[in-house]
């Protein structure tokens, strides 16, 4: 009786550890050449699924092998235990899509120290953990360029709030800087700033957000979110309001996500730049710092595919970076070319 | 406890000594290096086994007093956020100019706090249960965790404090070793004292206990004391290691905490298992996410095997159990 | 004479352990709407009641399965994972066919949560296996198939058919669908707990175990029940919620369970098992819709929002205590008279 529980549990236990096994067999299988690793902030993010498609299209292109890595969780803690097991695989270079600035900063060293090239794309790391940053569009020109849409929207004069992820991405709380900055300038002297909300990314806080600005104050003519949740939520609580109009949506979101809102009339553009194109070039940066033929200094300048030549340049954080180019304008002409792309 | 202490006077045997549930975690343990290592050449090294642990050990520490709140029948889920307003509590006081080994003090303190807290409102208000306590606690601590550093991120230490994390003593590592002592202080404070017996009887029947002259209340309060300031070794371990914190660390670490205290075997009615068992499964559970991260598995595949992982023991457990109760007439 | 009788009737509503919780609760909700609507006249607007509603809907359904699992002593913590994953099924689903009758996809999305909650609740009442490890694995395990069946990708609103959305945003004599729908879910959830046979025996199995079964209540069956409405009710919500937000992403409702949970404990349902009334929990869940309405509207700091809220659910469960105790001692004292 008891041999034949043991048993079972032993089968049990084997099978449950094998079916995955099997299932990862190939993935297991040493290619070989260069291998070079990308680590998103987390699983399950269609913008980030598309970054690391065009991370892993660059690298193939070049005859190299990508690995695609991503918690479940975007938090440092989880990126570190990623980041320790590319720099036991030994792999050539790593790409982070940092979910804290600097607290990656002791196992990005570690990399360095082992040879690996480490530099972030997207979301940075801190200078000192980085041998360059792969910037998606200058922030300084996000922030301002989100300002004088709002600006045309609103016909120069009105209420406008933002809607921004958790008040701890520090992404959108350097871009809301520059914002502040650009209302700075005596041609916005019309345009208010009445508030500045959360919705942490989630599609309930946001919406319920969206209706609190919208409630607190009635003359609120633009939101401008500049995340893709938050977005997508602003739109959808004008649309379900009929509020077309009246209240006008823009910031930084989804094509797909974003189409509904731009053909009914709540968002009438927005902008996002190219997430396949931020992977892609990463993908072109780390072969170029793993060849050597970069190091990450200002002034050096490498080719990356299809994109054309970059070049490296000082960022504002006494790091550098790579400036991909200015961010797209989706509108309702192009709106639906894009929306099954991304 | 009489139960209890009835069966460990059985005779010793060769057969009843294998067929326990530690034993099938070292055989569960050893299986995953063989497999880990025929599955990527990377993981057979000698850094894998004094490097690698310290990726992982950051919760063991907490569930080593888990063990203890689960011995109980109780559970402990704010755990978390207690690490997380410790962690941030100590970066800001830092920060404002207190000196780092003070500063670590604090954090211990805080943490200890934030543990007593929970267990004063476990003793005073005995209909609550530990789930619902904890549940608000959690959501409190994490709550003033936001409060105080709001959208900030706080750092900046000294450099011998990420030693804690990173550093080795004689080719071990600071945390390993840190562990390994702690480890051994739970495994007396269980095994060798009338503590550690007043744990189990407390776990079979508090009623029992409190008539028997055994002091629950203040049980119950160390045991929180505990969990608390083995919590605020977890924060120091996690802070050390990033370089910096902020309100949003260790979030879902309770969990995870409960996960591993479960699949070592400890039963969650109260009142069954050793600590050895959930000190097993750190190992497993930490080489096992290790391994499969060497051949990059992705995240919510390895999301499905803890999960399955975690259900099929605790059945197997049970029905280990449940056959070895219909053995033993009434 | 008729005043007296008012009197006498306020009298024994207020002596009554039960009722007077309830009416507490409906005061300290009335006492905190008029504080909101001091600092925001839009509050008690009936446009915002209506928000306030459609936003708490989704949680009160769930609270309602949530009332079954804590009567019988269980906890179901692998909700969220639920919405998120009949919400995805369900949205690739009519994304592929979006002909599909919005009543085949609510029923498609109860059918994958009942599912899910039959396995927790065979695991639990077969097995032994406690709920809180039960629906924690369910939780990971589930959470990962999400993300497996979607690939990672989300499905928008252009995906889906109008109808579709139609399911949250459609009204019904003027009342928007959601709000419908949950005091549908109530009036047939009051009738089965207060009386029929299986809605008592609910309460039996909660408040003492063994004397139901020795009693010859099936407590297996009783237990493995109240998993499967409670799955069947997440299914649900996972359609509603991915029809009210016209999005459906592998991170849905992360955590979600927790807020289910805390809004039945607000509702006075006892996690030890076996009490708790309906009106009670529609009041807790009410009161938690309208903190969450109205934290923002009140312009409170973003970072105090959570400590707010868990000083809330603390202080409402230990009063909750203190009135107990208080009314067990005066009724003590009243018998000893």
């Amino acid at each position: 009786m008891k041999r034949s529980v043991i048993g079972t549990i032993i089968l049990l236990i084997i099978v449950s550890f094998v079916i995955p096994f099997t299932l990862t067999a190939q993935a297991a299988q040493e290619a070989a050449g260069e291998r070079h690793a990308f680590v998103f902030k987390n699983t399950g993010n269609p913008y980030g699924e598309k970054q690391m498609e065009g991370f892993e299209n660059g690298i193939e292109e070049q005859g190299f092998e990508a690995i695609l890595r991503a918690p479940d969780l975007p938090t440092a803690e989880a990126q570190i235990k990623i980041i320790e097991q590319l720099i036991a695989q030994n792999v050539d270079s790593i790409c982070v899509t940092a979910n804290d600035y600097d607290a990656l900063e002791p196992v990005a060293k570690n990399a360095m120290q082992a040879g690996i090239k480490m530099f972030s794309a997207d979301s940075a790391l801190n200078p000192a953990s980085r041998m360059t940053h792969v910037n998606q569009a200058d922030s300084e020109m996000i922030g301002r360029t989100l300002i004088q849409a709002a600006y045309d929207m609103v016909d120069g004069a009105g209420q406008i709030a933002i809607l921004s992820a958790t008040s701890q991405a520090s992404n959108q709380n350097l871009w809301i800087e520059w914002m502040k900055e650009e209302l700075k300038d005596p041609k916005y002297d019309d345009i208010e700033l009445v508030r500045i909300a959360y919705g942490d990314d989630l599609r309930d806080k946001s919406v319920a957000e969206t209706e609190a600005l919208l409630r607190t104050f009635p003359d609120l003519e633009c939101i401008i979110a500049p995340t893709t949740v938050g977005i997508a939520a602003a739109g959808l609580v004008i649309s379900d309001k009929d509020l077309q109009g009246e209240v006008f949506v823009t910031g930084l979101g989804l094509p797909s996500e974003m189409a509904e809102y731009i053909h009914n009339g709540a968002c009438p553009y927005m902008f996002l730049w190219n997430p396949i194109d931020v992977g892609y070039l990463a993908a072109y940066t780390a072969t170029a710092l793993s060849s050597e033929e970069i190091t990450g200094a200002a002034g050096e300048t490498f080719s990356a595919g299809r994109l054309g030549e970059y070049e490296i340049v000082d960022a504002g954080d006494e790091g550098t970076e790579i400036l991909l180019g200015p961010p797209f304008k989706f509108d309702i002409d192009n709106i639906d070319e894009w929306k099954t792309v991304y | 406890m009489t139960e209890r202490t009835i069966r460990t006077e059985r005779p010793w045997s060769w057969k009843r000594f294998f067929f326990q549930w530690e034993w099938l975690l070292v055989i569960i343990f050893i299986l995953i290096h063989v497999v880990n290592s025929t599955l990527s050449p990377y993981y057979l090294n000698i850094n894998t086994f004094i490097r690698t642990p310290q990726s992982f050990l950051d919760k063991a520490f907490i569930v080593l007093p888990m063990t203890f709140v689960i011995l109980l029948g109780n559970i402990d889920v704010s755990v978390g956020s207690t690490v997380a307003l410790s962690s941030v509590i100590m970066a800001v006081a830092y920060n404002a100019g207190l000196p780092m080994p003070l500063a670590i003090v604090l954090c211990l303190a805080v943490s200890t706090a934030c543990g007593l807290f929970n267990g004063i409102l476990m003793v005073k208000y005995k209909e609550l249960s530990a789930a619902i306590i904890t549940i608000s606690t959690m959501t409190i601590y994490r709550g003033f965790a936001y409060v105080i550093l709001e959208d900030q991120a706080s750092g900046g230490f000294p450099e011998w404090f990420s030693f804690l994390g990173w550093g080795n003593i004689a080719g071990f590592p600071v945390m390993l070793i840190v562990f390994t002592v702690c480890a051994f202080l739970f495994w007396i404070l269980l095994h060798k004292t009338t503590f550690g017996r007043s744990l189990y009887g407390m776990g079979n029947s508090m009623n029992a206990c409190r008539y028997s002259g055994i002091r629950t209340d203040r049980v119950i309060l160390i045991v929180s004391l505990l969990t608390g300031l083995m919590a605020g070794f977890t924060a120091l371990f996690l802070t050390s290691r990033m370089g910096s914190t902020r309100p949003n660390v260790a979030q879902g670490y309770e969990l995870e905490v409960i996960a591993m205290v479960v699949l070592g075997g400890v039963s969650t009615s109260g009142g069954k298992g050793r600590i050895i068992g959930p000190i097993l499964a750190v190992f497993i559970v930490g080489f096992l996410s290790y391994g499969l991260g060497l051949v990059n598995i992705s995240a919510q595949v390895l999301l499905i095997i803890i999960g399955a992982l975690l259900i099929v023991s605790v059945t197997v457990l049970n029905v280990r159990i449940r056959k070895r109760k219909k053995k033993i007439p009434a | 004479m008729q005043n007296k009788q008012m009197q006498s009737k306020l009298k024994s509503l207020f002596s009554s352990t039960e009722n007077f919780r309830e009416l507490g609760l409906f005061f300290f909700i009335v006492l905190i709407s008029l504080i909101i609507q001091m600092r925001n006249q839009t509050f008690l607007t009936l446009s915002n009641i209506n928000t306030l509603l459609i936003n708490g809907s989704i949680l009160s359904i769930l609270a309602v399965g949530m009332m079954m699992v804590l009567l019988t002593r269980g906890i179901d913590l692998s909700i969220g994972s639920t919405i998120a994953f009949s919400g995805m099924v369900s949205a690739l689903t009519v994304s592929a066919y979006p002909s599909i009758h919005p009543l085949v996809s609510l029923l498609e999305g109860t059918l994958i949560g009942l599912g899910i909650g039959l396995i927790i609740g065979i695991l639990v009442s077969r097995f032994n296996v406690l709920p809180i490890i039960a629906s924690l694995g369910m939780m990971n395990v589930v959470r990962g198939m999400t993300f497996v069946v979607s690939g990672g990708r989300w499905v928008s609103a252009y995906q889906m058919s109008d109808g579709f959305k139609k399911i949250a945003t459609g009204t019904f004599l003027g009342v928007n669908n959601l709000i419908v729908i949950a005091v549908v879910i109530y009036i047939a959830f009051y009738y089965f707990i207060n009386h029929t046979r299986t809605g008592r025996q609910i309460y039996a199995v909660g408040s003492n175990p063994d004397a139901a079964e020795i009693s010859g209540i099936p407590k297996k069956r009783i237990i493995c029940l109240v998993y499967v409405l409670m799955g069947a009710l997440a299914g649900l919500a996972g359609v509603l919620w991915v029809a009210r937000y016209a999005s459906a992403q592998g991170d849905t409702a992360v955590g979600y369970e927790l807020n289910v949970i805390a809004a039945t404990v607000l509702g006075g349902i006892s996690l030890s098992g076996g009490s708790g009334k309906v009106s009670g929990l529609a009041l807790g869940a009410i009161l938690f819709a309208i903190l969450n309405n109205a934290l923002p509207l009140i312009n409170v700091s973003p970072f105090w929002q959570q400590a707010i809220q868990g000083l809330v659910i603390l202080t409402a469960v230990v009063v909750n205590v203190i009135v107990k105790r208080r009314n067990e001692y005066t009724a003590l004292v009243r018998r000893n008279i």
